[in-house]
């Protein structure tokens, strides 16, 4: 019966949102600090040519931490920064329900970092241009790696709902982020297969982004892998929703 | 019409608004006057749906906050305190993006918008980032803001803060102008601007409400009520005095101030409700006292206001 108004309010709240970014240097700063690391990770600690293989592999092996420090930083703001200036007395007093707001903020978000990672296109031509990668897995991948950004910016919309202070939001959102992550971290997991029983090993690393951006990365679409980053969405944005809710003081 | 039925909010043990019910008709500026930290921002709160109530409720034109809240949020404007902006946005982003989200498609809200800048003066910065402007002018971008899409009911909490006399003097006739048409309800500390521009007033101490009623009949609790003020060319104050406490009527009288060549005095009659200024004049005259000015009071809603609240605290200190 809403369901117009609903996309008419969410539409309207993710292009304010998506102008604010553009309308502060908050944008421009982040892009190119996102494209610089991103390029020197791959580059000069990777060593992308001396691996002398058609793919992507060493470039997307570095998004989740990259991530882990620059998704907090574009989610910070948006909550804490409408409970600091208190336009969010202003939002929540129009007529648009918390959800709508919650989404039109998160899917503003999303969409900014989507533009940053269709601007690290020119390695994928690079790529193309050098050898023959797979189209398949590269699309793949982006997916993966795209799924993986909106996962990480619902924990910070999150975090960012909870507090009227964008540190605060940054720094709980990176830890939680951080323990997301090294629940799948190679590493992590050896050392796990010694101490516990292998099911535990194997429930630990299935709530990880890693896993199941790895598995993407590869080049393979696994619906279990879609369900998973959708629904991490999905709950970090419902427990937002009921952050907002039941926080409305300022 | 604007209801408010036992309205209560609780901060964990603290009670900032304890059972208050009013309304507010179609027609009238209700004035919610009270002392800082009473309760009035976030009773505004509470009814425009921005904080749940711990109990009762608030129905605006039909629609229960509580219950049907975006149907009631459709119906209202509103002018939070301090008026918050985005200082990044420009004054026009700012209210069309308003404008679309109270459901105006891309030319009614364009239209709509401009309107708006017109009635509240805001043609010139129309393109200005809110961020850039003086306190007034971002005020009247958020006054702008909640009279946009017409709305029947208004809530204005503080809608002159800060701003300078000229400013005051244009926003209390826009509510003005507007009030025909619409129940406005609006906070404030100012009583000159309460006694300009409301035709009711209520008052609220420590969460409870303590009084309801229009400005001349709270004024007339006041205990400066139908007082009689004269300045009279003598030099000789305590004769004068004396011989107007003689006078059929007169209750008390008091020296105000005195100069070279003339005092002020301020007669208090036994009831306020019977004129007695040409009895004095003329007994006054009669004694061969020349009588400069005279000054009936009406009361003082500063005094009025004074007495309730702190009375009130009052009861409430002692446990």
């Amino acid at each position: 019966m809403r369901t117009r108004e609903s996309i008419r309010n969410t539409k309207t709240i993710f292009k304010r949102e998506l102008a604010a970014y553009f309308e502060s240097p908050v944008a421009y700063v982040f892009i190119i600090i996102f494209l610089l690391l991103l390029g020197f990770l791959s580059f000069n600690i990777s060593g992308f040519f001396e691996s002398n293989t058609a793919d992507l592999r060493v470039f997307f092996d570095w998004h989740p931490w990259v991530y882990l420090f620059l998704i907090p930083s574009v989610a910070m703001r948006l909550w804490a920064e409408d409970r600091r200036l208190g336009t969010i007395e202003l939002i929540l007093t129009l007529p648009v329900t918390v959800m709508e707001a919650v989404l039109g903020k998160f899917l503003a978000a999303w969409f900014f970092i989507g533009i940053c990672l269709a601007l690290t296109l020119p390695i994928l031509f690079t790529v193309a241009y050098l050898g023959g990668p797979d189209p398949g897995v590269a699309a793949c991948g982006y997916l993966g790696s795209f799924l993986l950004s909106g996962s990480f910016l619902s924990v910070g919309i999150m975090t960012s709902s909870m507090t009227k202070s964008q540190v605060i939001s940054f720094i709980l959102s990176v830890v939680i982020s951080l323990f997301l992550i090294l629940a799948g971290f190679p590493p992590v997991l050896d050392a796990l297969y010694g101490l516990a029983p292998l099911w535990l090993t194997n429930l630990v690393s299935q709530f990880s982004f890693l896993s199941h951006f790895y598995s993407m990365e590869r080049g393979v679409i696994d619906l279990r892998d879609l369900v998973y980053f959708l629904s991490v969405m999905v709950f970090f944005l419902f427990v937002t929703g009921l952050i907002i809710q039941n926080r409305r003081t300022s | 019409m604007i209801e408010v039925i036992n309205l209560s909010k609780n901060f964990g043990r603290i009670q900032a608004v304890d059972d208050i019910s009013f309304t507010v008709q179609k027609g009238e500026i209700l004035g919610f006057l009270g002392p800082n930290g009473a309760g009035k921002s976030t009773s505004m709160r509470m009814i425009t749906g921005f904080i749940p109530p711990s109990g009762g409720t608030a129905v605006v034109g039909g629609c229960d906050i509580t219950k049907a809240s975006l149907s009631a949020r459709e119906k209202i404007g509103y002018l939070p305190e301090n008026a918050p902006v985005y200082p990044e946005m420009t004054v026009f982003a700012y209210l069309r993006f308003c404008a679309e989200v109270r459901g105006f498609a891309s030319a009614a809200a364009t239209s709509k918008v401009d309107e708006t800048l017109e009635r509240c003066f805001l043609k010139k910065v129309r393109y200005q980032s809110i961020g850039t402007l003086s306190k007034g002018y971002r005020q009247r971008v958020c006054f702008a803001q909640s009279i946009l899409h017409d709305p029947e009911y208004l809530i204005f909490d503080e809608p002159t803060d800060g701003l300078d006399p000229n400013q005051k003097h244009e926003v209390r006739q826009m509510i003005v102008e507007m009030s025909q048409r619409k129940a406005i309800l609006l906070s404030t500390h100012i009583l000159d601007e309460v006694e300009a521009v409301c035709t009711r007033i209520i008052i609220i101490a420590g969460g409870r409400l303590v009084a309801d009623d229009t400005p001349a009949n709270l004024k007339k609790s006041s205990s400066l009520h139908g007082a009689v003020s004269l300045t009279v060319l003598t030099t000789t104050p305590k004769a004068l005095l004396a011989r107007v406490r003689r006078i059929d009527g007169v209750q008390s009288a008091v020296l105000k101030t005195q100069t070279e060549n003339s005092v002020e005095v301020r007669i208090f009659p036994f009831d306020p409700n019977t004129p007695i200024v040409d009895r004095i004049i003329s007994h006054l005259r009669q004694e061969g006292f020349e009588v400069s000015t005279v000054f009936v009071e009406e009361g003082n809603l500063a005094e009025v206001f004074r007495r309730i609240t702190l009375n009130d605290e009052a009861e409430k200190g002692t446990p």
